[in-house]
Parts: structure tokens; C-alpha cells; sequence
């Protein structure tokens, strides 16, 4: 089924007519009722008026997150306060948060998102959906709740915890669905496991975002919970999660372009990148009205098809995340990047997703050790075995890293297990 | 016939071990005999205990890889060359010893653990060697 079938499958030229009007109107708007954008559009000697299709887009300013802080918390807002119904905000690891507003109906178009996307996961309203993201000021909880209620699901706001009670709930319930990141369904998928409720559970749609995950792994979770499990991908700065999910066919995450426009550059020259090629991701929330962003520079790697999806929607997909650029180490002079690493352990299958990856400098020279749990399956009590497990291990993560790498065996569950998104990057460089 | 021996694997940090014996006193399983092959990073423990399976769902309880593996147990008799006899007979039918390691039953006999490539041939080598097996029950409550 489709949600929105006018909006997701029309036709390119009537969308990109349509945002080419949304934008021009969106421009026309932050021109005269954000600071911020006229000092910025006048310096560039932009005025709104040079604005009226899609591709005039190129030549609009760039927003980053540090312009986000040096407004904090509400110097980019284009409305009175006073319409403003919710804040929420982003821890940042440096510094200030990044604050976002929303009015009524930005509230209302990020819901429909929402919605859009639990349809496309083939979720309706007989679904029972427990949401596991936290609850708060993090976009996940309120985020999924809102577009859960608004396609008419039982929602229940499970938030983070208790996992054994979620797991009995899931039970109680029947719930069909569970909206969470994806290293929590992992470690719920332990708790299920060890309270041996596999056959008693409904449940059949995962909604998993909020952090980077391999495909690898996302196959792993479908087999051992017999579920579907989709990829949702969302920022808060732009709305949260909603901006884009994969469909039935998971061939990249069909992207919500009528309210938020996707471009693809060059995170050097900042130069647009043609359709396929891997670039940064850029956003402009074409119909957002408490504080609507321009050309945000998201800082995700990955790259856009524009082609039509056998599901029928015209919506642009943008491929599976190959990281953040911030995310990105460099060690050794090699950029690294930590989906690689999971993506070659669970290609092994030998291993479990967890993983805890530990750079450090050891004489002016870069170290990476990467600990991994050794799991049921191929435990031996062969010192032997295990050490032949050690090199091998090692040797497939040297040819995917092009970098040496101590492999570490430790016990099972003895990484710790996140709620929210996983720590699976320790360096140490930065310490010092 | 065969010696059911739980493995566990522990890593080299403060309170593993610790919590290892601990985790097995707790639930009442007497341990008979132990070694501990190390690496630099972790420890491979094996162990006889008095109740293989309780021990081996207790441990993993707690969060452990554990494992039970079929050893050979051996009684060898206080005489030279006892050991040597034993080892020639293995070597003869071709099997090589992954592991091995030595407990005292009281008595006069001594005892050990054979883990060998071949568990089956290994038990002709102890019979063509005139030695008798320490069968599981003997093991388990010494
Ligand atoms: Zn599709």
C-alpha cells in the first residue's frame, strides 16, 4: 500500500515544478524573516527573486551545524516564538546543542513522513508497534510515535529500559512491529532468545535508524527474528526520522523530496556530484516554517537514484550510508570507516555484530585493535582453534582495511550493549 | 566411558577466574581437577567437575562461553615407564594429543586427561597399553 500515492508516485517534472515553487516561496520566506540567510544571501549578492526553479537551488549558501550553534538556541527561527509547539535538541560531543523548533504543522509534515514510511514497511492500522527509541529530547521516540498514531497503529511508548519487560509486552501485546536502533534490536534479540520467546512473539516489521548500519547485518537480524527489518534515516535538524526508509525492495531509502530536498556534493569542492556517485548528503526543508534550513550539510556519505523503485514510488533513493565524514578515522594515513569493519566480521559469520574498535598511537604510530566477541557457534576449547579464529579474523579485516589490525577475542556480552546508539569507536589518539 | 569435561573460556583480567569458581561453589559443584591454558589475552580453563551439564548452564548463565567436551581418563599406576607405555601405544595407532593433564585419585593411582585427534582410537591404545579407564562416574565424584 501507499500512503500518499498523488505525492510519492508523481511524475519527476511535476515534482520538480512543484519544489521549484516551494523553494522559491521557502526562500522568499528566510530572506525576510531570518537574519541569518539575508546577511547571507547579500553577500553573496542573492536576492529572492533569482530563485524560481529546482535547479536554482546551486546557488543558495550552505548551512552547517556550527551556523546552528552560533544561533542557538533560537536565531534561526523565521516565526514569531509564540507559534513555535516543540523543541528538541541534539547532544553535541563539542560544545553547545543543536536546537530545532516546530510548529503545528511542521509537526503535521513529519508525521505524515513518518507515516508514509511505516506504510512502506507494510505496517496499517491492525499493526501493534512498540516504540524503543528514547523519548525526550532525542527526535526518535516522539518522532515514530506521532507518525505510528497518525496511520492509526497501537502504538506503545515503550522509550528505553527495561528490556525483559519489553520483550513480555511484545508478548502480552502481540506487537507486530518495534521501532528502535538497530544495536538494540540486537541485544533485544539476546533477550528474546534468552527467555526463549521466539515462537511466542508476533512480531514482524522492524524500523530500525538513528545510527549507521551494514546490509549484512540487517540480513542477520531478519533471519534470526524471522522479521522484516527496514532502514529509517532522519536528522533532527531537518525533522528527525522520516526523511527517508527503504521499502519492501530495499534498494536505497525512498527520500521525502517534496518537503525535503536531497543533493548530493562534493564534501571537498562542495561542487553538486552526478546521480550514482558517492558525495555528502545535503538537505533543504522546502516547506518547513519554524526553522527552516537551507542547503544543510548533513555530513553522511552516500549517493542518490532518481530511477523509479518497483514499488511503484517515484520518491529519489538514496543508497545505504557509507559513513559519516565525521565519523571517518584516518589511521595510518588510510581512511577508515567503522561499517567496513562490521561489514567484513559478518560476512565472516564466525563472529556476532558486536564489536568495539580501539585506535591508539604507540610510538608516533597508529594502532587499531578490534575486540570481538566469541560467540556459541564457533567456540572451541582448542587454543589452537581459537588462535587460528584470531588470524583469520585479523587477515579479512587487513585486506578490507588496507591496515594492520590486532584482533582481540573477549567473552560473550562482555561489550556493552547500548539502548541508543552503540559506542563502537574508542580512540584514544584524541585523549592526548 | 568418556569423561565429560566443561571448558571455559575466560579472559586475562582482574576477577574472571574468580568469578568462574565462584559461580560453580555457589550452585554446589565440586571441582575435581583444573588447568588453565593461557595465551596472552585470554585463558582456556578445563575442568573435571561433579556435574558436567548443571555446571556448563550455571557458567553460561552468568555469561560464559562453556563447553563440554569427551576426554579420556586414564588410571596410571605408580610404576616407571607407566605414562611412556601409554603414549607409544597412541603413537602407534597414529593419534596425536591436542592436550593433556594429571590428577591424584588418592590411593595409589595416579590419574589423567587425554584429549587426542581420535577419541575412539584413543580408547584402543589405552587398552592395548594394560590400562584401565577412569569411567565418568569415578571421575565426577572424586
Ligand atoms: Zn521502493
Amino acid at each position: 500500500m501507499i500512503w500518499n500515492e498523488s505525492r510519492e508516485c508523481m511524475s519527476r517534472d511535476e515534482m520538480m515544478t512543484m519544489q521549484g515553487k516551494r523553494l522559491a516561496k521557502q526562500v522568499n520566506n528566510v530572506y525576510h524573516n531570518v537574519e541569518f540567510y539575508r546577511k547571507k544571501m547579500q553577500q553573496l549578492g542573492i536576492e529572492p527573486g533569482d530563485i524560481t526553479r529546482i535547479e536554482d537551488i546551486s546557488k543558495l549558501p550552505y548551512t552547517t551545524k556550527d551556523d546552528l550553534r552560533d544561533n542557538y538556541p533560537f536565531g534561526l527561527l523565521a516565526v514569531p516564538q509564540s507559534q513555535i509547539v516543540r523543541v528538541h535538541a541534539s547532544s553535541g560531543t563539542t560544545g553547545k546543542a543543536t536546537v530545532v523548533s516546530y510548529t503545528r504543522k511542521d509537526i503535521e509534515v513529519w508525521s505524515e513522513c513518518v507515516t508514509r514510511e511505516l506504510v512502506m514497511c507494510g505496517l496499517g492500522i491492525d499493526d501493534v508497534i512498540q516504540v524503543a527509541y528514547g523519548y525526550g529530547l532525542f527526535t526518535g521516540g516522539l518522532g515514530l510515535h506521532y507518525g505510528a498514531e497518525n496511520l492509526g497503529c497501537t502504538t506503545v511508548p515503550m522509550s528505553t529500559g527495561n528490556t525483559k519487560r519489553l520483550v513480555t509486552m511484545m508478548e502480552d501485546f502481540g506487537a507486530t512491529a518495534i521501532a528502535c536502533t538497530p544495536s538494540y534490536l540486537l541485544h533485544i534479540g539476546e533477550v528474546i532468545e534468552e527467555m526463549n520467546a521466539l515462537d511466542r512473539i508476533k512480531l514482524k516489521v522492524a524500523i530500525c535508524g538513528a545510527e549507521p548500519w551494514t546490509e549484512t547485518m540487517r540480513l542477520q537480524i531478519e533471519e534470526k527474528l524471522h522479521i522484516h527489518a527496514h532502514d529509517i534515516y532522519g536528522l533532527s535538524e531537518i525533522c528527525g526520522p522520516g526523511v527517508a526508509a527503504d521499502c519492501i525492495y530495499h534498494k536505497g531509502l525512498h527520500v521525502q523530496e517534496d518537503h525535503y530536498y536531497p543533493e548530493i556534493v562534493s564534501p571537498d569542492t562542495l561542487n553538486p556530484i552526478a546521480d550514482g556517485e558517492v558525495g555528502e548528503l545535503v538537505f533543504t526543508t522546502l516547506t518547513k516554517e519554524g526553522m527552516p534550513l537551507i542547503r544543510y550539510r548533513t555530513k553522511d556519505l552516500t549517493s542518490i537514484d532518481r530511477t523509479p523503485c518497483e514499488c511503484g514510488r517515484t520518491l529519489p533513493r538514496i543508497s545505504r550510508f557509507k559513513g559519516r565524514t565525521d565519523d571517518m578515522l584516518i589511521i595510518r594515513g588510510v581512511n577508515v570507516f567503522p561499517s567496513q569493519v562490521e561489514a567484513a566480521l559478518l560476512e565472516m559469520g564466525e563472529v556476532t555484530p558486536h564489536y568495539l574498535m580501539i585506535v591508539d598511537r604507540v610510538n608516533n604510530l597508529d594502532t587499531l585493535e578490534v575486540q570481538v566477541e566469541v560467540e556459541e557457534r564457533f567456540f572451541s576449547d582448542e587454543v589452537k582453534e581459537l588462535e587460528n579464529l584470531t588470524k583469520k579474523i585479523s587477515a579479512v579485516l587487513q585486506s578490507a582495511l588496507q591496515i594492520a589490525v590486532k584482533v582481540k577475542l573477549v567473552e560473550p556480552r562482555s561489550l556493552e550493549r547500548s539502548m541508543g546508539k552503540a559506542v563502537r569507536v574508542i580512540d584514544k589518539r584524541k585523549l592526548v | 566411558m568418556y569423561v565429560k569435561q566443561l571448558s571455559v573460556f575466560i579472559e586475562n583480567r582482574e576477577g574472571r577466574m574468580e568469578k568462574v569458581t565462584e559461580t560453580l561453589a555457589k550452585n554446589n559443584i565440586n571441582i575435581v581437577c583444573i588447568s588453565l591454558a593461557d595465551t596472552s589475552e585470554y585463558g582456556m580453563l578445563r575442568m573435571i567437575v561433579s556435574d558436567p551439564e548443571e555446571g556448563k548452564r550455571v557458567l553460561k548463565e552468568e555469561g560464559f562461553s562453556a563447553m563440554l567436551t569427551d576426554v579420556v581418563g586414564v588410571k596410571l599406576p605408580h610404576y616407571f615407564g607407566a605414562l611412556n607405555k601409554l603414549t607409544r601405544e597412541m603413537s602407534a595407532l597414529g593419534l596425536n594429543i591436542e592436550y593433556m593433564y594429571a590428577f591424584t585419585s588418592g590411593g595409589d593411582n595416579a590419574s589423567i586427561i587425554i584429549k587426542s585427534s581420535d577419541n575412539v582410537k584413543a580408547l584402543d591404545a589405552v587398552k592395548n597399553a594394560g590400562l584401565s579407564l577412569v569411567v565418568p562416574e569415578e571421575a565426577y565424584s572424586l
